[in-house]
């Protein structure tokens, strides 16, 4: 059976077709939910903000015009909602990323011998990226976006996306190294 | 050029600029470089022992971030009612004839596209390679569930184990792969996820960290793999 494509289900969206905006909401709400999630490190916020992204579709899919993937344009409208919920959030909030720096600063012997795996110790670091940088890394290796896809998405030159995500990797070496990995550069 | 080529004279190697090549390894990695970018980063990888080191890491990175993404699990079951309710909150909208001719038309031109075509036949292949891991799953679980047990022996829970995520070479068969699976002992339990990943259990238990390496760097010498990390 053929797969309906992105392109066709935004048009008939913008015809006001409910199936296809149900299809394409099956398609993509899970992956657009763990970016947006991975970006606002809130559940709630991202629940919400999940439900934004795809109200926008079905309202704007009419000015789509085809100059980059559906997929683009969806992760870019997430990226926006995102960025502006991080602006929104009050500072007091404590998030997800606060509470992993709390517990990582703990030196329980669980968290001790946690550190010892180096798994856990990268994982723990990649928490502690900048929205920035956790961004790009998680667009590159969980979303499997290309360079171009990635420059579509952010915004910003093809180049520029190539050492935006090697600074990230950069911040995440030092992260490494304040861990005691030391892994070279970056 | 390769990556050490790339030191400063007289600098620490944190002062060093990247490579054009090196900049890549994480779409390398992700497996979402043209083929061009990919047989230059491989022969470059090939040559450049410091920089295959380095490559370690990024993989390590993209199993890691695979984990945090994993992880963060899904929306609520009843998110579509809630977007709908929104939907049908919003005022009524006029529909564009011309929008829905242009839908037909894409729909159309979207039939009888080689590329569709080309990722239909991808996606079956893909299908048919599943099938073949689950059945050298299947083969291996028979096998190792042949011997004699207690009723109190000790079972291991759905989930429980030690995985890897691996990529297949493009060029791999069915057949090729199955092979693999079986003569590694090898279950793919999830995939194909982005990047044509796997997720395939190594071991029924949870593996020290070792031990799972060791099982990485002996996998990834098989021809028919072309990316792996472990994700535990």
């Amino acid at each position: 059976m053929q797969t309906t494509s992105d392109e066709v289900l935004i048009a008939k969206i913008a015809n006001g077709d409910r199936l296809a905006m149900e299809t394409l909401f099956a398609r993509y709400r899970i992956p657009v939910f763990r970016f947006v999630k991975r970006m606002v490190r809130n559940e709630t916020t991202a629940e919400d903000l999940n439900s934004d992204v795809f109200l926008d579709v079905w309202r704007q899919a009419g000015t789509f015009e085809g100059r980059s993937a559906v997929s683009t344009w969806i992760f870019a409208i997430a990226r926006f909602k995102a960025l502006n919920a991080l602006q929104r959030r009050p500072t007091e909030e404590l998030d997800e990323a606060k509470a992993d720096t709390i517990a990582d600063d703990t030196d329980d012997p669980e968290i001790a011998l946690a550190k010892k795996d180096k798994a856990a110790v990268l994982r723990q670091c990649l928490l502690k990226l900048s929205a920035e940088h956790r961004e790009i890394v998680n667009l590159v290796y969980y979303q499997h976006k290309s360079v171009e896809e990635v420059a579509g998405i952010v915004g910003i030159p093809e180049a520029t996306v190539k050492t935006r995500m090697f600074y990230a990797r950069k911040k995440l070496s030092e992260l490494l190294a304040e861990q005691g990995i030391e892994r070279g550069w970056p | 050029m390769t990556a050490a080529n790339n030191s400063t004279p007289g600098g620490t190697a944190r002062d060093r600029e990247p490579s054009e090549i090196e900049l890549l390894l994480p779409w390398y990695a992700a497996g979402t470089l043209d083929p061009d970018e990919t047989r230059q980063v491989e022969a470059a990888l090939a040559r450049d022992p410091e920089l295959a080191s380095r490559y370690e890491w990024v993989s390590a990175e993209l199993a890691q971030e695979t984990a945090i993404g994993d992880a963060a699990g899904a929306p609520s079951p009843g998110d579509a009612r809630t977007l709908f309710a929104k939907i049908d909150a919003l005022p009524a909208r006029r529909t564009n004839p011309s929008a829905g001719l242009s839908a037909r038309i894409a729909e159309f031109l979207t039939s009888l596209s080689p590329r569709t075509l080309a990722w239909s036949a991808a996606a079956a292949a893909l299908v048919i390679m599943l099938q073949a891991g689950l059945l050298a799953g299947f083969v291996f679980q028979t096998k190792s569930q042949g011997g004699y047990q207690t009723a109190s022996a000790p079972t291991t829970a759905p989930g429980e184990g030690s995985y890897v995520l691996i990529r297949f070479q493009p060029q791999a068969t069915a057949a090729d792969i199955a092979s693999f699976l079986e003569a590694n002992k090898l279950s793919i339990v999830s995939g194909p996820a982005g990047g044509q990943l796997f997720q395939v259990r190594v071991a029924p238990t949870k593996l020290s960290q070792a031990d799972l390496t060791r099982i990485v760097n002996t996998l990834q010498n098989d021809k028919v793999v072309g990316f792996i990390a472990a994700t535990n």
